[in-house]
């Protein structure tokens, strides 16, 4: 058979594609089907390729596996072995379950990459619209050097790879659906399990403990849903539930969170009133008893529902922090043992600090920050403010003079006090600042028309978009050179085509449109010209070659 | 920069003011020109507290003769703490523009609590505990008694600040909390006494409202502040509230039991000093003859503020004879309460008036009207008498005598309602006497009377004439201040329909309708999917929030929800909801989203912000009428429409608009900040409800979004989050002018990009990637 140094993991005779008999090879990184007799296959999908596989249902007469790929096509395959059917049908669909999400991953992760890429990067999208959806350059050719490049200079970043918080309706996910029998059915997946056990470590315990020595994952699963626990409004009744310990530890759980306190003291409703009526005072009293002892039942399963949301929303969070977590509370320890008698004073004034420092700031009525210039530090300032000027026999003042003045007005200045009750009143006042405003009666400057008020804003933009797509293929153009590889050779020559491609399409298309709307053509002469100087240099490499072929 | 008000001098810590603190100053200094009271509304966020200190500051640096000092009533200590902090600001602008520092004195005041530095004594967890253990450790008595037993614990900080704190005053400077606490650490000093002390002398204090309002504490605490201050309160828009209940007492069973108890420890220790040191009993009864004529000095000359518990009338007399004795007095105690408790023994609900109690107990015990006036004054007499250490243990006793003064000095303004058992559950025996006090202005007189300006100011008191009418005073100025935008950043909307058409409404006939209570989850879903990071949904009650909370468990809605955003709700539970909040912060924070749910006049409706992404829509669902089956409402609706000619469903609606108001308000803290506020409920589009909504919000408030369907206002939301969400450059107009003589330049709009950080934790949502790239 072809290609023999693939790892062959699982063959399967006599399986059926559109009505042939032929066999199913499952490989390290595809999978194929060949018919019978035949020396080649004539289907084969890379498993990245793969979206998902589907059987048929157990009592179906045929016994299939349908993949469906990414693209949407869909391949089925019919197993005929009449006697072992459905086992070879479980075996092929349990090992494409264990290769799937490997290579998923992998193909996700790359696809990920590159929309994130795109939707983070308007310019980037813009450019890939115009270069591979008009088909100037093939995608691959796109992403070459872009998720190369990112991949080799960020490798930290690559390798870190986000952890992914839990959704916070997991439960939800699992809708029951009744099986017609009186009875309910779950659907679980994976990810349902792990964020199960995510949010609820104690699940994860009891199943480490239980399955599989005491109790089958079905069985273990069925509990779960039976139990108070997973249906939070029962109220905590039998014993020999297992997960009734699992309630209790989420008690405990929470009451320690409770003790703990928080760290934000503006939100410390414990703190916050200052001085509480002594018992007895005060107009009700009759605060409604938050023991069990008189509350109606459905009084205190809808408490329970409140306690547990409340406990669940917590998990759920702290799941999806828990890793990131610790170093900064280590940072938070570090920074602020100063020493203090109290425990409680440990960590809490710089908290407080900053927080109360937080609610009084008032940043739109401070002055902008703008970044400091560099104060002109001159030797001469009349120099500088004067130029060299001829010295006319005139009287005039000496810099003593000068310098005095100066001090008489600054100290004029600093004790200058204003008569308050006697100033300018506020229509003079404002009319004369108005006269100063840029615009102003006394401000008149000579207003400049800018060459971007001339040309209509999609003109604009239309040729942002032409600068930056012949920009990007310029860039392709030029790294070819030096041009010292035959790959190199290849690239360059296909690169002038393209750039001759979108000049054909793209740029002359637009000077048409700017000539239709009477708008001066040289807009785009500074293009022409960057791609002239390309043409010019490819001429002079591909004579250079010729010349040294010849 | 500095500004001219009105031919004052201003000092003001910022480059730029708002428009609206320019005229709140104006306002401001005419009331103080004026010596009168004022009532000003300001939005919250537009700096109303900086504009205060700045204005009286620089008043009280301009006539230093005129006003004295300034003391600051706020509600909550984070508040409190902000205050000293913006204070500190500028302070330090000051020292920097006039290049000298200033010897202004300011500090904070808090509970013992707060203050205690003792290691063992600050550990204990709550105020009580603390204040009770610090008794037991600085008592006068307990200090004589150690110089026989010099075995006997010892506060060193307490000790030290009496024997060297009170010689040299605190150096000028603005004190936090947490200085003072420094302060005393390095000196030594109790930093609660030494604040307490220092309060007579300092410029500036802050402190929480019952420092002045409760006359317990203000008796102890505020007696001495000059008569030349200026008072403001804070945030007042519950003032009433906290008048009333300083004034009020309730006696359950236990109390009297506890009481007993009290009486019996009494009665024992009576006749352990009558054999030992009988000479002791003998000069306080001296004492009681003499009358309490030194207290009658002293407020003639006007030195201390007026107790009302303390009525002027009894000041002017001694001590009737038939409880001068100690034993007398215990009997007359025994007797008192052996009538309370026949009283509590009732089978169905008694409501009677001051004067009908005491004609009760004076036909069935003989127990006269005057002995009972003195009954506060002649118990803290013995107490001090008998040198009794924990002066908490005796909290039942003093609560019946401080009753009995209260029910014979006043024979208005207060009712008496007996319950034998609370509503919701007949059957159980759980009777309660309720002494509810229906006039606020009795507690908050003597502050009227004796201090030159008092300021009532918060972001929500609309509507403003109410508040003198209720506090029986006449203000001078009386002003409510808009914001000036240069963007609505705020974007009221009146949800009157489901999508089905059902009218939405949480009164009392369709509270417990499906298809509100569906129309509600809808609203809640469809909002959680549109607005980015935090939503705060508040209830009327909890008890309606419970039932809601399960219902829509059972339909599935808070699943849905979840789906968008994590749900955190308020429980009874004060630490529980403080540990929800932070979480739900947390998750506003990290990008993930989160609603709370919430109860109107709940800890979080009244002392939480949501500033920015911490609340960027509110939902107020239903409005939060106070609960109108209680009798002690009724006795006040009762009260207020005979005394002051305000109709019943005036004050409810009111007071139900206020903490609407307060809910909703809560979201928005400054003109950087955006949010929705989504009034669930078609009554809030009558003209009554909104017209008692604050002018800043009303303003916002236009005709077509009065009655929309859910998917309408969903429309309106969207459109309003996607245009505040565009980062917003700082537009500064051009030295605007304002006022009459002068010209200040106003900031008028800077806003903030705040959204970038989102996508961090919504990785869970990139499987769903579109199959864009090839």
């Amino acid at each position: 058979m072809a290609s023999l140094s693939e790892e062959v993991l699982l063959v399967v005779k006599k399986v059926r594609q559109r009505k042939q008999d032929g066999t199913l090879y499952l490989m390290a990184e595809r999978i194929a089907w060949g018919p019978e007799g035949k020396d080649r296959f004539t289907v084969s999908h890379l498993y990245a390729d793969i979206r998902c596989q589907k059987i048929s249902p157990d009592g179906k007469a045929k016994v299939q596996l349908q993949l469906v790929l990414h693209t949407g096509e869909s391949t089925t395959f019919h197993f005929a072995n009449e006697s072992s059917a459905l086992k070879d049908r479980e075996a092929a669909k349990e090992l494409l379950q264990q290769l799937l999400p490997k290579f998923k991953k992998k193909a996700n992760k790359e696809l990920e990459e590159k929309n994130r890429m795109l939707q983070e990067d308007p310019v980037l999208f813009q450019l890939y619209k115009d270069l591979v959806v008009s088909q100037v350059i093939s995608a691959e050719e796109f992403w070459a050097n872009r998720l190369g490049g990112v991949n080799n200079t960020d490798p930290t970043l690559f390798n870190n790879k986000q952890e992914v918080g839990i959704s916070g309706a997991f439960l939800a996910d699992i809708r029951p659906q009744t099986d017609g029998c009186n009875g309910l059915r779950y659907n679980l997946t994976a990810d349902i399990i792990e964020s199960i056990f995510r949010t609820y470590p104690a699940v994860k315990q009891k199943y480490s403990e239980n399955v599989p020595h005491n109790l089958t994952e079905k069985e273990f699963w069925t509990r779960f849903f039976q139990s108070h626990y997973f249906h939070r409004d029962r109220i905590n009744t039998g014993t020999q539930d297992i997960f009734s310990e699992c309630a209790k530890q989420d008690e405990k759980g929470l009451k320690s969170l409770v003790v703990q306190g928080v760290k934000n003291p503006l939100v410390d409703l414990l703190s916050l009133e200052d001085k509480t009526l002594d018992e007895g005072y005060g107009v009700s009293t009759t605060q409604p008893s938050t023991s069990n002892a008189n509350r109606t039942v459905k009084e205190s399963s809808n408490y329970a529902i409140i306690k547990r949301f409340n406990h669940h929303s917590a998990m759920v969070l702290a799941a999806g922090s828990r890793k990131g977590e610790t170093p900064a509370d280590q940072a938070s320890e570090t920074s602020s043992t100063d020493g203090n008698s109290r425990d409680s004073d440990f960590f809490q004034p710089p908290v407080k600090k900053v927080k109360l420092q937080e609610a009084i700031e008032y940043e739109d009525l401070q002055r902008e920050n703008r970044p400091k210039t560099v104060a002109l530090n001159l030797k001469k300032s009349d120099r500088y403010a004067h130029g060299p000027v001829p010295l006319q026999s005139q009287q005039y003042t000496t810099s003593q003079d000068i310098i005095n003045s100066v001090n008489y007005i600054r100290h004029e200045m600093a004790n200058y006090k204003p008569n308050l009750t006697q100033v300018v009143s506020s229509t003079a006042a404002s009319s004369a600042i108005v006269a100063l405003s840029p615009g102003g009666v006394l401000m008149q400057a000579g207003a400049q028309q800018a060459i971007n008020q001339m040309v209509p804003s999609e003109v604009q933009g239309e040729l942002k978009h032409l600068y930056v797509a012949a920009g990007e293929l310029l860039r392709h153009f030029w790294s070819c050179f030096p041009v010292n590889t035959p790959f190199l050779e290849e690239k360059v020559i296909k690169m002038k085509s393209n750039l001759e491609r979108f000049q054909m399409t793209k740029l002359c298309p637009f000077q048409d449109k700017i000539q239709r709307q009477y708008l001066s053509t040289n807009l785009t002469g500074h293009l022409e010209e960057m791609l002239q100087t390309a043409y010019n240099k490819f001429h002079i490499w591909q004579t250079r070659r010729m010349m040294r072929k010849t | 920069m500095k500004l001219n008000i009105e031919g004052l001098l201003v000092y003001f810590p910022y480059d730029y003011i708002y428009p609206e603190q320019y005229s709140y100053m104006l306002e401001l200094k005419r009331t103080l020109d004026a010596k009168g009271h004022g009532v000003l509304e300001m939005p919250s966020g537009t700096g109303k507290t900086i504009s205060l200190l700045s204005l009286i500051i620089a008043y009280q640096r301009a006539f230093p003769l005129e006003v004295t000092k300034l003391i600051y009533c706020s509600r909550t200590v984070p508040e409190i703490e902000k205050v000293i902090e913006e204070l500190r600001k500028l302070m330090e602008f000051y020292s920097k523009e006039t290049g000298e520092s200033n010897n202004f004195l300011a500090l904070a005041l808090s509970s013992r609590k707060n203050l205690c530095i003792h290691p063992e004594v600050s550990s204990l967890r709550f105020g009580k505990e603390v204040d009770g253990k610090c008794h037991s450790l600085t008592a006068s008595y307990i200090r004589a008694q150690r110089h026989s037993n010099p075995n006997l614990p010892v506060c060193r900080f307490y000790e030290e600040f009496d024997a060297v704190g009170r010689q040299v005053p605190l150096p000028p400077g603005v004190y936090n909390l947490d200085d003072l606490k420094d302060f005393g650490r390095r000196k030594g000093w109790c930093p609660y006494y030494l604040a307490r002390y220092s309060i007579l002398h300092a410029n500036i204090v802050v402190y929480s409202y019952h420092y002045l309002l409760d006359p317990k504490i203000a008796d102890l605490v505020s007696k001495e502040l000059a008569k030349k201050s200026v008072v403001v309160f804070d945030e007042a828009h519950n003032i009433d509230n906290v008048c009333i209940d300083s004034m009020s007492v309730n006696i359950t069973r236990r109390t009297l039991d506890r009481c007993q108890n009290n009486v019996d420890t009494l009665q024992n220790t009576i006749h352990k000093i009558k054999e030992t040191d009988a000479a002791k009993l003998r000069e306080e009864y001296r004492r009681l003859v003499e009358g309490l004529k030194e207290a009658n000095v002293a407020r003639e000359t006007d030195i201390y503020l007026a107790n009302p518990v303390l009525p002027d009338e009894i000041l002017q007399e001694a001590v009737p004879g038939t409880i001068r004795t100690a034993e007398h007095f215990v009997g007359f105690l025994r007797r008192f309460l052996e009538y309370l408790k026949s009283r509590l023994r009732v089978q169905h609900v008694v409501q009677e008036s001051a004067p009908q109690f005491l004609k009760d107990i004076f036909d069935k015990v003989c127990i006269d009207r005057k002995p009972l006036r003195f009954c506060a004054e002649r118990l803290q007499s013995l107490l001090r008498t008998l040198e009794i250490a924990d002066i908490a243990d005796f909290s039942a006793v003093t609560l019946i005598s401080n009753f009995a003064t209260l029910v014979s000095t006043y024979s208005q303004g207060f009712t008496i309602i007996i319950e034998p058992f609370e509503d919701r559950t007949p059957t159980i025996a759980n009777p309660v006497l309720h002494f509810s006090c229906m006039d606020p202005s009795i507690a908050i007189k003597p502050v009227f009377q004796r201090f030159q300006s008092v300021i009532i100011t918060s972001g929500t008191l609309s509507p403003l004439d109410i508040y003198p009418r209720i506090l029986d005073f006449r203000p001078v100025t009386m002003a409510s201040f808009t914001m000036t935008l240069a963007r609505t950043c705020l974007c009221p909307l009146i949800v009157g329909r489901g999508n089905d058409q059902v009218a939405l409404s949480s009164k009392f006939e369709t509270r417990e309708d499906f298809a509100v209570i569906r129309n509600y989850g809808n609203l809640l879903l469809e909002m959680s999917a549109i607005v980015p990071d935090g939503i705060v949904a508040f209830f009327t009650s909890y008890v309606y929030m419970e039932n809601i909370v399960a219902s829509w468990y059972e339909q599935g809605i808070l699943e849905n929800i979840q789906r968008n955003k994590l749900i955190f709700i308020e429980t009874q539970d004060a630490a529980e909801t403080s540990m929800a909040l932070e979480k739900y912060q947390e998750a506003c924070e990290n990008g993930r989203g989160a609603i709370l749910l919430s109860v109107a006049r709940g800890k979080v409706s009244e002392g939480i912000d949501f500033v920015h992404h911490f609340g960027r829509a509110v939902i107020m669902f239903g409005v939060p009428y106070v609960y109108t089956q209680s009798r002690i409402l009724k006795a006040r609706l009762e009260y207020l429409r005979d005394q002051f000619q305000i109709r019943e469903n005036d004050f409810l609606t009111f007071d139900a608009m206020r903490h609407a108001a307060q809910c909703v308000g809560r979201a928005i803290r400054g003109k950087t900040d955006y949010g929705l506020m989504i009034f669930a409920d078609k009554r809030y589009a009558r003209a009554d409800k909104r017209g008692k909504l604050p002018r800043w919000i009303q303003e916002h408030i236009n005709d077509g979004s009065l009655n929309l369907t859910v998917d309408e206002a969903v429309q309106l939301a969207k459109h309003f989050l996607r245009q505040m969400a565009q980062p917003f450059r700082q537009v500064r107009s051009t030295p605007a002018t304002k006022g009459t003589e002068q010209v200040s330049t106003f900031v008028v709009w800077k806003g903030r990009w705040r959204h970038g950080y989102r996508c961090l934790n919504l990785a869970f949502q990139s499987q769903q990637l579109n199959n864009f790239v090839a």
